[in-house]
């Protein structure tokens, strides 16, 4: 029993760096996805071709060759990256190619009197992007943005085999140890499971407190 | 960092064979996403709770978790359980039952945008639950959902190099042993990406074409 209590510790430690990882990497996405978004609608086409081609190309590949490929491509390209950095930016590259797609969404979803409202107002572009569009647009875009996390969280798993020790790593050291494959990868199947409840939950919450006072923009 | 053509064009027909099993394990688990998807929406649509609820939390799960987990998990339990599945069949499974999980959804939204006249009128004229389905519902469910599963197969198939963390020599795991042999790593993980690039980036084209021609027309 004792024994067990290390093997759950040592799991554990590697729930703290899944968390790290999870929440380094949606800061990543949620940057580039606004980036890459705005980027697809702006008006100047080396913006809108530049913005397709990193949504493209982050989604025609999948994590796991991308990742490989930032750990050991890119040190020979003279990039050294350490492999949190690496899978940081992979994970947070890859899922902010999809949330651009959210982001462009969302905002072409607005509808066009709100805009007109704002040339009637004088308002600039960006005063109506920052005040008008993107707090409506916003909270149209959390659902899936929620959808996100939870695809960035599970893809964290892959970073294991680049030797961060996360928890499925953590989980393989326990497997080698103790022989029982049943109860370290139960456990962490549970934790992760605890883990997306708990995004999408918290995203519920939040979308709930953002869309009060706003009508017209669903419940 | 020079890219070294000749080296290249020396490893493709090793990268081949990966291809071979890359387009096997996608057709054979989209075989299996397919069809346990459309069990796992009709189950959860039963009227009886002691099937809905246990699926539909059965599915919450796997949808909640990492892929490369579930790979593990039937990977090394199953031979302990006395079923020794080769790697390629364990993964097949694995992605098959990973996306059910997703198509189902898919289903299910096209289940329910049938009206309910169509579940009327087969009522009416006393079909039996199982004529039902398989004469009134399901046909006119799923040409709606076409670029929605299509859409699932190419998602599988960027997936598929997971498989390589469990031993199944896929493309990935046949670009990482030329590169671990050779110690160049560049080139066959390079090739890697462009080969899905190669492959995504026409289908998401293919996909759009899709989406206009089944796009749910005014009924």
């Amino acid at each position: 029993m004792e024994q067990w209590q290390g093997y759950i510790g040592l799991i554990l430690q590697g729930a703290v760096v899944t968390i790290e990882i999870t929440i380094l990497g949606c800061i990543v996405a949620l940057i580039a996805a606004f980036i890459a978004g705005l980027g697809r609608i702006s008006r100047f086409w080396p913006l809108r071709w530049l913005a397709t081609a990193y949504i493209e190309f982050f989604r025609g590949t999948s994590i796991f060759v991308q990742l490989f490929w930032a750990y050991f491509v890119l040190p020979l390209l003279g990039v050294p990256l350490s492999p949190l950095q690496a899978g940081v930016l992979a994970l947070g590259l890859n899922v902010g190619a999809y949330g651009a797609e959210v982001v462009r969404g969302a905002i072409k979803s607005i509808p066009r009197e709100q805009y007109e409202a704002c040339t009637a107002l004088n308002l600039t572009r960006f005063q109506e992007m920052r005040y008008v569009i993107l707090p409506q647009a916003f909270v149209r875009m959390l659902p899936t943005f929620g959808n996100n996390a939870i695809e960035l969280l599970k893809g964290t798993a892959v970073v294991s085999l680049i030797s961060l020790s996360d928890m499925t790593f953590q989980a393989q050291v326990v497997r080698a140890q103790t022989g029982s494959t049943a109860v370290p990868f139960l456990t962490i199947l549970l934790l992760y499971f605890l883990f997306s409840s708990t995004i999408s939950t918290a995203i519920k919450r939040l979308e709930w407190r953002l869309s009060r006072g706003l009508d017209g923009t669903g419940s | 960092m020079e890219w070294d053509w000749e080296f290249s064009i020396q490893i493709l027909p090793q990268l081949w064979e990966g291809v071979k099993v890359t387009i096997q394990a996608t057709i054979l688990g989209t075989m299996i996403a397919m069809t346990l998807g459309l069990v796992l929406a009709i189950a959860r649509r039963s009227v009886n709770v002691w099937i809905s609820r246990p699926v539909g939390f059965f599915a919450e799960f796997i949808r909640g978790t990492p892929l490369l987990v579930q790979l593990y998990f039937l990977f090394y339990i199953l031979p302990d359980l006395g079923l020794l599945l080769s790697p390629l069949t364990a993964g097949v499974v694995g992605l098959g039952l990973h996306y059910s999980t997703y198509t189902a959804e898919v289903y299910r939204t096209g289940i329910d945008a049938i009206p309910s006249g169509q579940w009327e009128a087969s009522k009416a004229t006393n079909l039996t639950a199982n004529q039902t389905w398989i004469h009134i519902i399901i046909p006119q469910a799923i040409p709606p959902m076409i670029p929605a599963l299509a859409n699932y197969f190419v998602a599988m198939f960027k997936e598929t190099p997971l498989l390589a963390a469990i031993t199944v020599l896929e493309l990935m795991n046949q670009a990482r042993s030329v590169a671990n042999y050779h110690y160049k790593y560049v080139e066959p993980m390079t090739m890697v990406g462009l080969f899905f690039l190669a492959v995504s980036v026409p289908s998401v084209i293919l996909l759009r074409k899709l989406e206009a021609l089944y796009a749910p027309s005014d009924r």
